[in-house]
């Protein structure tokens, strides 16, 4: 099975502060797979890395046969790989549909010419861009909240319209930064079938980071554990959980806070 | 009438035309009753002056609006892109090309509009693009600072060249502009930025403005995206910087400094962010503003005319502290909106 992600070595210091040293990941094009650690550990750092928002120091990162090590967050995000934020980072202004149909914008098939003019494919492609959105907003229940704007949406739905904001894109990799952070028990559950159900209705792999056990130990294939930049523990997760250099790594972190 | 070329591979559709079609009657209707005497007849020379420079003002404010309001940035030149297009009209108009004088009446002002509007917006254009690329790297604060740094370069190179007469400003320029031509302009305008900021141009500009790197997370190029609505802006700056020119027949570069970036900011924000609407009511209410707040106290006492630059900036203090969006901020009348939406 060729992987979707393929990670290998990554690594990235900021001043004389190494975030992450040697990020490895093979994450399978069905695959689902987590990254948990304490705060600090680098898990976020190595999202921003394979999207291109931070240049790694060494290390690469493939999508398929495409290496996008060098690639600018644009790029990636048109190569293939989808992300969330862990604090939402909706168009807060926005429409809800609006926050869906700019993502049709890369795949927009006209110039600036036909939008000039609204010529007829012009307006064939607006109808096409409003068509799929619709489609696409009815699939996560927010057709209702079409004309709302995205920052006014309660936090629970903002989470969903970012997750649907990242679909819109057509990734082959979507990337979950703590998708159920703040979120109390019931609200997590349902995240938790939202994420099973795109898992099943899209052709794509996920990758996620996550605090919460249960999100992790239900949905995730794989996780491996980061500590100061370091992956200290890799498997499933039920496993995992209870190696004691993991144990040890959050409990540390607990005593550090009392 | 000012048309930038349709594409070759349009298809050339009802919208277009009848958008053209329109605009052109409208104008050579708004020309044949000026020429005929009726229009001038109608609204006294006053109120025809004072309607022509709204129109050119809700030019540059709808255009400008495109980079602070649509794209969230704060931009500081935009005086400069329209001395760029006055001077590059008044060039052709004055030195190149016949004057009006030597071709048919009705129809000779309209053929040296055409190619000077042209060469107005393209070489506004080109200085857009170069702002914009010199602005890649930056924003907020030092983007403004970028922009301000133009319009100060501009207007000072004008200053220094003399064969456009310097200091001294460029005279001579033939009138080949009117109510009309202004009209016509300002409505072509309207609605190629109603259609912009409504397609999905417009929609990654406001995703930009909302958030950048969310916008690029989702694959826009946010650099493209900056220097087509800075190309695109300036252009239209350029327009405006045309129609001036030829109306007013003499320029000079101090017309153009940072004070007129200033009215067009302020106009801009009274009317409110992000809002066609919001650019021509932010117009039309400063323009009422200081003509009746003029003629008012011009009424009582000739010498408390000059209040009127006291009294102004405080309506817009409390303009601002009761609506801080502006008039019409991020709201759109129902003409201007897309269609089949609430």
């Amino acid at each position: 099975m060729e992987a979707a992600l393929k990670v290998q070595g990554l690594a990235k210091a900021f001043g004389g502060l190494t975030a992450v040293s040697g990020f490895d990941l093979e994450l399978g094009p069905r695959d689902i797979q987590g990254i948990i650690g304490p705060n600090g550990a680098g898990k976020t750092t190595v999202f921003n890395l394979i999207t291109g928002i931070y240049r790694p120091d060494r290390g690469r990162v493939s999508l398929g046969n495409t290496e996008t090590t060098r690639f600018g967050p644009d790029a990636v995000a048109r190569a293939g790989i989808a992300r969330t934020f862990q604090n939402i980072r909706l168009f807060a202004q926005m429409s809800v549909l609006d926050n869906i149909r700019m993502a049709f914008h890369p795949g927009a098939g006209y110039g600036l010419w036909w939008a000039t003019f609204r010529t007829a494919r012009f307006r064939e492609e607006e109808a096409r861009i409003l068509a799929r959105s619709l489609e696409h907003l009815e699939r996560f229940g927010l057709a209702g909240l079409r004309d709302e704007a995205a920052g006014g949406l309660p936090y629970g739905e903002q989470r969903r319209l970012e997750i649907a904001r990242a679909l819109a894109t057509g990734p082959r990799v979507l990337l979950l930064d703590e998708p159920a952070a703040g979120m109390n028990p019931r609200e997590v559950e349902e995240l938790i079938q939202l994420i099973r159900k795109v898992h099943q209705d899209f052709p794509l792999a996920i990758l996620l980071i996550e605090h919460q056990m249960p999100v992790v130990l239900q949905l995730c294939r794989e996780i491996q554990v980061l500590d100061f930049g370091e992956t200290i523990a890799r498997g499933a997760p039920g496993e995992v959980v209870r190696d004691p250099r993991v144990v040890e790594a959050y409990l540390g972190e607990e005593e550090a806070r009392a | 009438m000012l048309a930038p070329p349709p594409s070759p591979r349009a298809p050339g559709p009802w919208a277009l035309r009848g958008l053209v079609l329109g605009t052109l009657a409208l104008a050579v209707a708004l020309q044949l009753m000026t020429e005929a005497g009726i229009l001038p007849e109608v609204l006294n020379p006053y109120y025809l002056h004072l309607l022509t420079v709204v129109g050119m003002n809700i030019i540059l404010v709808a255009s400008l609006n495109l980079l602070n309001g649509y794209l969230g940035e704060f931009a500081l030149g935009h005086a400069g892109f329209m001395g760029v297009g006055a001077y590059a009209a008044a060039l052709l108009a004055a030195r190149v090309l016949p004057p009006p004088s030597s071709l048919p009446p009705f129809l000779g002002p309209l053929l040296l509009l055409l190619p000077t509007l042209a060469a107005a917006m393209a070489a506004a254009a080109a200085a857009g693009y170069l702002v914009g690329r010199a602005t890649f790297k930056t924003v907020g604060d030092y983007l403004s600072i970028i922009t301000l740094g133009f319009n100060m370069i501009i207007v000072n190179v004008i200053q220094n060249i003399d064969a456009v007469g310097g200091p001294r400003g460029f005279t001579g320029i033939p009138r080949n502009t009117g109510f009309a031509a202004v009209a016509a302009c300002t409505l072509l305008t309207l609605a190629v930025l109603r259609a912009l900021v409504q397609s999905s141009y417009g929609r990654v500009w406001l995703s930009i403005r909302e958030n950048p790197l969310a916008a690029e997370v989702m694959g826009v190029d946010v650099n493209r995206a900056k220097l087509q609505a800075f190309t695109i802006a300036a252009a239209f700056a350029g327009l405006a910087g045309g129609l001036w020119a030829q109306y007013q027949q003499f320029i000079t570069p101090r017309s153009f400094d940072y004070i007129k970036t200033t009215e067009i900011l302020v106009m801009l924000y009274l009317g409110g962010m992000a809002s066609l609407s919001g650019s021509i009511l932010g117009v039309v209410a400063y323009t009422l503003m200081m003509e009746l707040l003029r003629n008012l106290l011009g009424a009582f006492a000739p010498q408390l005319a000059e209040w009127r630059m006291i009294l102004s900036p405080l309506i817009l203090i409390l303009v601002m502290l009761t609506r801080p969006s502006g008039l019409m901020g991020h709201r759109e009348w129902r003409w201007l909106r897309p269609r089949g939406r609430s």
